[in-house]
């Protein structure tokens, strides 16, 4: 089969993260025969032709989230979400660091598409590296003409501006990301009117991620109906996995859709380290629910995958050997939306907080049996009764491992220390949050 | 905007330079709205003082024109920003899921030993701050990693943590190493491709530096290629 690698095809060569590496690799090309080759509703109907769907997590198709902008309401705003901080997910930063003007490219392509002059990049403030390096790369595009007034003689204006943020997970989300970009704090925003309509500044909004801004360069030069011949019928194109946790090779690879997720595994990332065997992987980042090894068959297709139960979110490939505690892995997964919820809305806020103690306690060996019908009910509670996602998926993963491995929940209940693991491991790490 | 005493006796001087007022005016400038500007002002608050002092967030919204209460609402609500002064250097462990499963336990087992006081604390010496309560900082196919300042340190293991506290803790602070209050807002770019890093020390070109290499991960396939190896430890 052929191998497509397209995001990721230049990483590794000479100054990839200069403008002139770039250039020198075909880099901005995809800019200026967009401007040749399409009127922006011309391009919008490419995008929607190539089957392209949102990278970071809830996959709607970017074209027709693209067509949903008001006609004539100007100004318009652009909104690169790199404010990745989904557990497992590190593929942006691959990305920014990797190939950063292939992003910039990208975000100018559809800043043309969307007529919109001035486009942000929020990327989360731990990627501060990162943050520098974009800033730098945007003024070196700037000075070649590719970004400010009348581009490449085209008439155009845009601004970009990189904006960092400050440690907040719910700024990924669409609306907390613009909240938190007119300089608020980063709280989601009830939907409708969905950004579309009112987002930014009060005016119509796109949101996109870092990965799939990066693909328009490529379907610029060859073409929605190209692309669509990547992958699966209803995931086009390749994605960037992040593969972590027990596996040989940890690491971001490119790999079209529609491969099966072993090959992925076995292939890429080496395998199960240690000549272990695969207890559980989570094929989604930190909120996906909890998949088996008799799923390593399935391909690397969204609606597959949602139809065993989980999702592929955004591509990231959590894998744990026979020597994991899932009861562990629960609770620091619970942790994390406890730590990271706004405090917005009750169910969120209370559930995880109930969820995270009895978690703890539970992997202390401290629960009683009758606590585990508890943790059921809180995350009925939660699940769908949340303001936002993050309420919701912080539910999902330990409900899935609950029902997957129901006995190992229930030996931890008086076992008084983690019967897995062993008491004494943990506790040295108990205390967060 | 004078001097302030400090719950611990130490005085700390909370007026903002010049510089860091021009950085916050001029950060005003580059949004459709100005109060899109409080982050990076904030941001400019920490990296001068080391922690958002009550007076420079008033300084904040006196230059944005809000109000002290506005700003400050902001400031509380994002993990990064620090309300109180804390040791030279910030050390943050991620323990999220990617990171345990390979390591992360050790590592804060380990840093408590290292820095001799729980994680929340600052060593006896003043030059560390640790933290074992961070939550994922996208690093996982390098983990177990922690932060220092702003740098991340990945593929981490006992001899390397060693190396790395002892050379942050050895650097005057502005030679390059991130230290928050020493790094400043991004330089002007090198017009040409920046120049290759020295044998010891961080690199100090913007692609990755800090980034530890995994030579004690065997078989590590080097998916990230062409860069610096300066500051392997």
């Amino acid at each position: 089969m052929a191998e497509y690698k397209l995001l990721t095809q230049h990483i590794g060569a000479d100054g990839l993260q200069t403008r002139a590496g770039y250039e020198r690799l075909g880099g901005y090309q995809g800019l200026r025969e967009v401007f040749r080759r399409f009127t922006p509703e011309q391009f919008i109907e490419q995008v929607k032709l190539s089957g392209l769907r949102g990278r970071g997590g809830a996959g709607f198709p970017t074209g027709t989230k693209w067509s949903f902008l008001p006609k004539d309401v100007f100004p318009r705003y652009l909104c690169c979400n790199a404010d990745e901080s989904e557990p497992a997910c590190f593929k942006d930063r691959y990305l920014i660091d990797e190939n950063p003007h292939q992003l910039i490219e990208g975000v100018l392509i559809a800043a043309y598409a969307l007529q919109v002059h001035h486009a942000f990049i929020y990327i989360r403030g731990e990627y501060h590296d990162q943050r520098l390096l974009l800033e730098r790369c945007v003024e070196e595009a700037g000075g070649a003409g590719y970004i400010g007034r009348n581009i490449l003689g085209s008439g155009f204006d845009c601004e970009v501006i990189v904006h960092g943020g400050a440690g907040a997970y719910i700024c990924g989300e669409e609306t907390a990301l613009i909240d938190s970009l007119e300089g608020y704090r980063g709280q989601p925003r009830l939907k409708p009117p969905f950004p579309a309509l009112k987002g930014l500044y009060g005016k119509p909004t796109v949101v996109n991620n870092v990965e799939t801004l990066s693909n328009l360069p490529h379907i610029v030069l060859r073409g929605g109906d190209w692309f669509k011949g990547i992958g699966t019928e209803r995931s086009t194109g390749t994605r960037v996995w992040c593969v972590s946790g027990h596996i040989e090779r940890p690491g971001c690879y490119e790999m079209e859709n529609g491969r099966p997720i072993r090959e992925l595994l076995e292939e890429e990332a080496g395998g199960v380290w240690q000549g272990r065997r695969l207890k559980a992987f989570q094929p989604g980042g930190g909120s996906m629910q909890v998949l088996l090894p008799e799923h390593l068959d399935l391909p690397l297709d969204m609606d597959a995958v949602m139809k065993a139960g989980s999702s592929l979110g955004a591509g990231a490939m959590m894998f744990m050997d026979e020597t994991t505690c899932m009861v562990n892995v629960s609770m620091r997964l619970v942790d994390f939306y406890h730590h990271e919820s706004c405090g917005k809305c009750v169910p969120c806020r209370e559930g995880t907080y109930f969820e995270s103690d009895l978690m703890h306690r539970l992997e202390a060996g401290t629960c009683k049996p009758e606590e585990l019908a508890t943790l059921s009910d809180i995350c009925d509670n939660m699940n769908g009764k949340c303001f936002c996602p993050l309420g919701d998926t912080a539910t999902w993963f330990v409900m899935s491992a609950y029902q997957a491995f129901r006995e190992e929940f229930e030996a931890h209940c008086g076992a008084g220390g983690c019967p897995v693991r062993g008491g004494a491991r943990t506790a040295a790490l108990v205390g967060a949050s | 905007m004078t001097g302030r005493v400090l719950a611990d006796d130490r005085r700390v001087d909370v007026a903002l330079s010049e510089q860091t007022r021009v950085e916050i005016s001029r950060q005003k400038e580059r949004y459709p709205s100005a109060r899109s500007a409080i982050l990076p002002a904030l941001w400019a608050v920490q990296h001068e003082l080391g922690y958002l002092a009550p007076a420079g967030m008033e300084e904040v919204a006196r230059i944005l024109d809000l109000a002290p209460s506005e700003v400050q609402a902001v400031a509380t609500f994002y993990s990064m920003y620090f309300q109180k002064p804390g040791g030279r250097h910030t050390v943050m462990v991620c323990v999220n899921v990617a990171c345990a499963l390979r390591g992360a336990d050790d590592v804060v087992a380990y840093l408590e030993r290292a820095l001799g006081c729980p994680s929340g604390r600052t060593t006896a010496d003043g030059m560390f701050t640790w933290q074992s309560t961070i939550e994922c900082l996208g690093a996982c196919g390098y983990a177990p990693m922690m932060q220092v300042d702003h740098r991340f340190y990945e593929n981490l293991t006992p001899a390397k943590i060693d190396a790395i506290l002892d050379r942050v803790a050895g650097e005057a602070g502005d030679d390059g190493h991130a230290t928050m209050q020493a790094v400043a807002m991004p330089k002007a770019p090198p017009s040409v491709a920046p120049p290759p890093a020295e044998a010891e020390g961080p690199p100090s070109d913007a692609r990755m530096p800090g980034t530890v290499k995994g030579e004690s991960v065997p078989g590590q396939k080097r998916r990230r290629r062409g860069r610096p190896e300066g500051n392997d430890l």
